[in-house]
């Protein structure tokens, strides 16, 4: 089975997904990055869903506990670059993943983590 | 060709201009309100068809195959006929009945010509069959441009009511205007969701001053396209919320928690400039 990579860039990880995502797929993700927060105690987690075109409920929840997850190991998690299409599916899906920070794009995601635990101006 | 349709051909070539001010009696007597630029445009239409119909009885059309190929001319001008009729606003009926009048003027030159009684009744068999379906072809025609007339404007409405409109810099805004309902709400979700990602924006406002009642579908419409807005990333301000509205929002129950809202645009763009660190100062007194 192919397993997403993750990467360490400082006090942060990166997640690039780039390929449809399974259910097996997305609980060994889930798995590997509990795992690497806590051994490498990073502060930020980065997920790049801008190559993703395909979400199912799965997946959306997925996204939602990394962030719980991460959360209680004492890290931000940032989702960025979301299609246009699967925001709309994800609202549609009942899916408003309160709680999970987005950003525009990579750049965006970055500042964000960088700005670390502040609260989040608009009150979210 | 048979003898039937030979008699329709012969009788139409002798006594055209007969029929044709007859045709014009007839339909004109039907419908009251016309004016003389109709009566003419009348006179050409009614010509104009005669000589088509001739032309296709000659090179053999059978009435009861009015989708052969020789009906092409007479088709296309039924459809020229009806198209402009929904154009200028005519009623179907009307449209029809012109082309129904054709039938009594060919039927008394019919009853003139009386020779052989078996060959008359073949041929007011045939003319009867021919402008049935001349007539059916042209309300068909009728009805299809009108609904495409429909679907344009239905079209250019959703288009026109839902532009996304860049106020500054990282700030998009959207003034809904009219019913929210489902299908307007996909098409403004869609259309700003794709220039959030175009332009890079992390803030949209969605002024909601031209919305004139809000109920609990169209706000969780509204909180649908929020939470969309959220999910890519960006931020939302929803603006022009009225006394009335407000009013009702609370009455129903409505969660607008988490939302930040402001009366008027003004306020959402001093916001969203703040929002920014922008500060705006006076330069110097107008």
């Amino acid at each position: 089975m192919y397993r997403i990579p993750i990467l360490q860039m400082g006090r942060n990880l990166l997640v690039t997904i780039q390929v449809d995502m399974q259910d097996q797929m997305a609980l060994a993700l889930q798995d590997d990055l509990a795992n690497k927060i806590s051994v490498t105690e990073a502060k930020g987690v980065l997920i790049d869903i801008s190559a993703l075109e395909i979400v199912d409920s799965f997946v959306g929840r997925m996204l939602a506990s990394i962030s719980g997850i991460s959360r209680v190991l004492d890290a931000t998690t940032v989702v960025v670059g979301m299609q246009p299409a699967v925001a709309i599916t994800l609202v549609e899906l009942g899916l408003s993943l309160t709680g999970v920070r987005t950003a525009l794009n990579v750049e965006r995601g970055m500042e964000l983590l960088a700005q670390g635990q502040k609260e989040n101006p608009l009150g979210r | 060709m048979s003898q039937e349709t030979d008699v329709v051909l012969r009788l139409l070539e002798q006594h055209e201009e007969q029929i044709i001010a007859e045709w014009q009696a007839e339909a004109g007597a039907s419908s009251s309100r016309l004016s003389d630029a109709n009566r003419r445009g009348m006179r050409d239409e009614a010509e104009g068809l005669v000589r088509v119909v001739r032309e296709a009885l000659k090179s053999g059309g059978d009435p009861e195959q009015f989708e052969a190929p020789q009906w092409n001319p007479v088709r296309q001008a039924l459809e020229s006929l009806s198209r402009s009729r929904a154009a200028q606003g005519q009623s179907a009926g009307d449209t029809s009945v012109f082309v129904l009048a054709f039938k009594r003027p060919v039927f008394r030159a019919i009853q003139k010509d009386g020779r052989d009684s078996q060959l008359q009744m073949g041929a007011v068999w045939a003319l009867s069959v021919l402008v049935d379906k001349m007539a059916q072809w042209t309300v068909q025609t009728y009805q299809q441009t009108r609904e495409e007339i429909i679907k344009r404007q239905q079209q250019d409405l959703l288009e026109l009511s839902t532009p996304v409109i860049k106020l500054f810099e990282g700030v998009l805004a959207v003034p809904m205007i009219g019913t929210l309902d489902s299908q307007r709400t996909q098409v403004v979700m869609e259309t700003l969701l794709q220039r959030i990602v175009e332009t890079g924006s992390t803030l949209a406002i969605i002024d909601i001053t031209g919305v004139p009642t809000v109920d609990t579908l169209v706000a969780q419409h509204l909180l649908k396209t929020v939470a969309a807005i959220r999910l890519m990333g960006a931020e939302c301000i929803i603006s022009g919320i009225r006394p009335q509205i407000a009013q009702t929002i609370v009455h129903l129950g409505i969660d607008l928690q988490g939302i930040a809202s402001k009366a008027n645009l003004a306020d959402a763009l001093q916001m969203a400039m703040q929002q920014q660190g922008y500060i705006v100062t006076r330069a110097r007194q107008a």
